[in-house]
């Protein structure tokens, strides 16, 4: 018998008790179903219904999360030994690499889809309805949002926080206020600040290194936001200590290239942009993301980075100011460096959360992008915003709504009232 | 027939559940969320709501046929005025740290509507000993709420109670620390006792059904 068959008779088997929904999910979530509506009358059938949309997602996820898990090994590595920064490319794919990723960032997904989905069971079978699939897409974008040293717990606590809270309370699955994956994300940050700020939590096991070691560890934003002040780096096999500044060791560590393509210190899988943008165009192209948020949010961080930019080249804000290191980063690397192009891309674009109406959506993702650089600049000791400006504009998605259609009925009524008279 | 008619005794014992007033009139809310970062200072602040909201609807229970009522809310506002500045400098006199740690928010128990609203929705229409066990229930209600969201967010937030480390210490790494363990800062932030009040009307409401309203 096939494992669709014995999952049917399971599901026949279990059909009218209170565990039913959990074997119906098992088996939608593999097959299609065995019923098939019965002959006579016209049917629809479309292939897009939300499991496989989810199922998409994640398939946009998976390069960023493949590269996240390299991506840990190589910091890890490159972080004692500098020198493999020199030819990133040889150093990268290698296995010893792949093996910290796998032990470091594949319990996280565990964990993650493991807590989500058995909460998502256990409100399934007290609530008799039907499991939702509104789990799959969070459980992937949660691993790839903490620092890889995440202890497992923590990430735990989160996920039952954000699960009920952020989401069931409301209803479930399309009855979320806020995005379940940010809410989780957002929790984490407020209980546990010690965890997901700083320079030792985003490289594996920095919290041990030598302090000339750890100073990798710190993510781009963190250099840049200390930009002027003074670095002392311990030199290598008892050379003379290197003192320069926090500006310009990053750019020494870091090319263009590296920030471009994601070999940078930061939460898992959200470090490489060009990874992300061929996320997106998948998500594009099956028409699942929209690409009114993803490029309205860019240019809004690159008008908020060039406001910044002017601001600074008029002298008004100068290099005492502590504002100045982020406000000097020119505006086109905001776009590159930090968790903007992963929150834009993939979070943003969250249907249930963001704006509906297309002039809304506008107007969704240039605030979303333009605050966060905000909060970035005024916020040096914690530089990343973006989570908390997606939070904040999917609390106001429902209101830009209004107002748009609200002005649409206005204009169409104008027309009307022209014609009568 | 026991101390209590069956009457008076539902006065007391209502406001505890199916009415009380912070999960089910939802007032109060304020002081709820402000001063629940710690154990001691809900205790307090509950104590000191005891005092005012007993104390003051005997008051105003006495003082019903006496107050015109076009400045009823003023002279209110004078009873409860003057209780809370007997609790504000007991508290000054005899605790002075934990007054600080309440602030204004010993001051602002005069602008509780738990109170006002006892005052004018009980106390003006009742006797005093009515007005009294009223009273009493509403502020243990209330107080109930706010010791309970002060006990987890004390102990999951700074893992102690009233100030002893019961889950071990966590610098020198005893106790649950010595796992892993770590304090949750979201809880000593004010939007995380709101979900710990919302936490408790679900558990409420999906106890008592009746409780939920329908659209």
């Amino acid at each position: 018998m096939s494992l669709k068959q014995n999952l049917h008779n399971l599901k026949e088997k279990y059909k009218g008790t209170k565990m039913a929904p959990a074997f119906n999910a098992i088996h939608t979530f593999l097959y299609l179903p065995n019923e098939v509506t019965h002959a006579g009358g016209t049917h629809i059938k479309a292939a897009d219904d939300l499991k496989r949309t989810m199922n998409i997602v994640i398939m946009a996820l998976i390069p960023c999360l493949l590269f996240g898990m390299f991506n840990a090994g190589y910091q890890h590595y490159a972080a004692i030994d500098n020198s493999l920064r020199a030819d990133v490319l040889a150093n990268f794919f290698t296995f010893d690499n792949l093996w910290i990723g796998i032990v470091k960032v594949l319990p996280l997904v565990i964990v993650s889809y493991g807590v989500g989905l058995l909460v998502e069971f256990i409100f399934a079978v007290i609530k008799g309805h039907e499991v939702e699939e509104g789990y799959l897409v969070t459980g992937m974008l949660v691993p790839l949002i903490v620092p890889v040293d995440t202890p497992l717990w923590m990430l735990s606590v989160a996920v039952v926080f954000g699960v009920v809270i952020g989401k069931e309370v409301f209803g479930g699955t399309g009855m979320n206020i806020l995005n379940p994956a940010l809410t989780i994300r957002a929790f984490l940050f407020f209980a546990y600040p010690t965890w997901m700020s700083g320079d030792k939590v985003w490289v594996y096991d920095a919290v041990n290194m030598n302090e000339a070691d750890a100073i990798s560890g710190e993510t781009m934003l963190g250099y840049y936001a200390k930009s002027g002040q003074e670095l002392t780096v311990k030199g290598a096999n008892g050379a003379a200590d290197i003192v320069t500044t926090y500006g310009d060791r990053a750019n020494e560590l870091y090319s263009t290239f590296d920030k471009f393509m994601g070999f940078i210190p930061g939460s898992v899988g959200e470090t490489s942009t060009f990874l992300i943008l061929i996320g997106a165009a998948i998500l594009i192209f099956t028409k699942i993301g929209s690409w009114r948020i993803i490029l309205s949010a860019f240019v809004g961080a690159a008008v908020m980075g060039l406001i910044f930019n002017q601001v600074v080249a008029a002298d008004i804000i100068t290099e005492s100011s502590k504002f100045y290191g982020l406000m000097n980063t020119v505006w086109w690397e905001h776009l590159t460096i930090g968790g903007l192009a992963f929150g834009a891309v993939f979070m943003a674009t969250d249907p249930v959360t963001g704006s509906q109406t297309n002039k809304g959506k506008w107007i969704y993702g240039f605030l979303i992008g333009f605050i966060s650089i905000m909060i970035r600049v005024f916020n040096p000791a914690y530089p990343e915003g973006v989570f908390l400006a997606i939070l904040l504009m999917n609390v106001f998605a429902p209101t830009i709504d209004h107002y748009v259609v609200q002005g649409n009925v206005k204009k169409r009524l104008n027309r009307t009232k022209v014609k009568t008279a | 027939m026991g101390l209590l008619s069956k009457r008076d005794a539902a006065l007391l014992t209502d406001p505890l559940a199916d009415n009380n007033p912070i999960t089910i009139q939802v007032l109060g809310i304020c002081s709820a969320l402000a001063i629940t970062a710690e154990l001691k200072a809900s205790i307090v602040m509950a104590v000191s709501v005891l005092f005012v909201l007993g104390l003051g609807n005997v008051v105003i229970s006495l003082m019903r046929n006496i107050i015109p009522s076009k400045i009823r809310i003023i002279v209110q506002l004078i009873v409860v005025a003057t209780l809370v500045i007997i609790v504000d400098l007991v508290l000054k006199a005899f605790a002075y740290e934990l007054s600080k740690t309440l602030s204004v928010f010993v001051g602002l128990i005069i602008t509780n509507c738990i109170i006002m609203g006892r005052f004018e929705a009980f106390a003006l229409g009742n006797g005093p000993w009515r007005a009294f066990l009223d009273g009493i229930g509403n502020a243990v209600g209330y107080g109930v709420i706010l010791i309970a969201v002060g006990f987890f967010r004390e102990l999951l937030g700074s893992g102690t109670l009233l100030g002893f480390k019961v889950l071990g210490d966590p610098i020198e790494k005893t106790g649950l620390y010595a796992i892993g363990y770590e304090n949750n800062g979201f809880m000593l932030l004010s939007p995380m006792a709101l979900i710990v009040v919302g936490i408790l009307i679900w558990i409420q409401r999906s106890r008592n059904t009746s409780l939920i309203e329908e659209n």
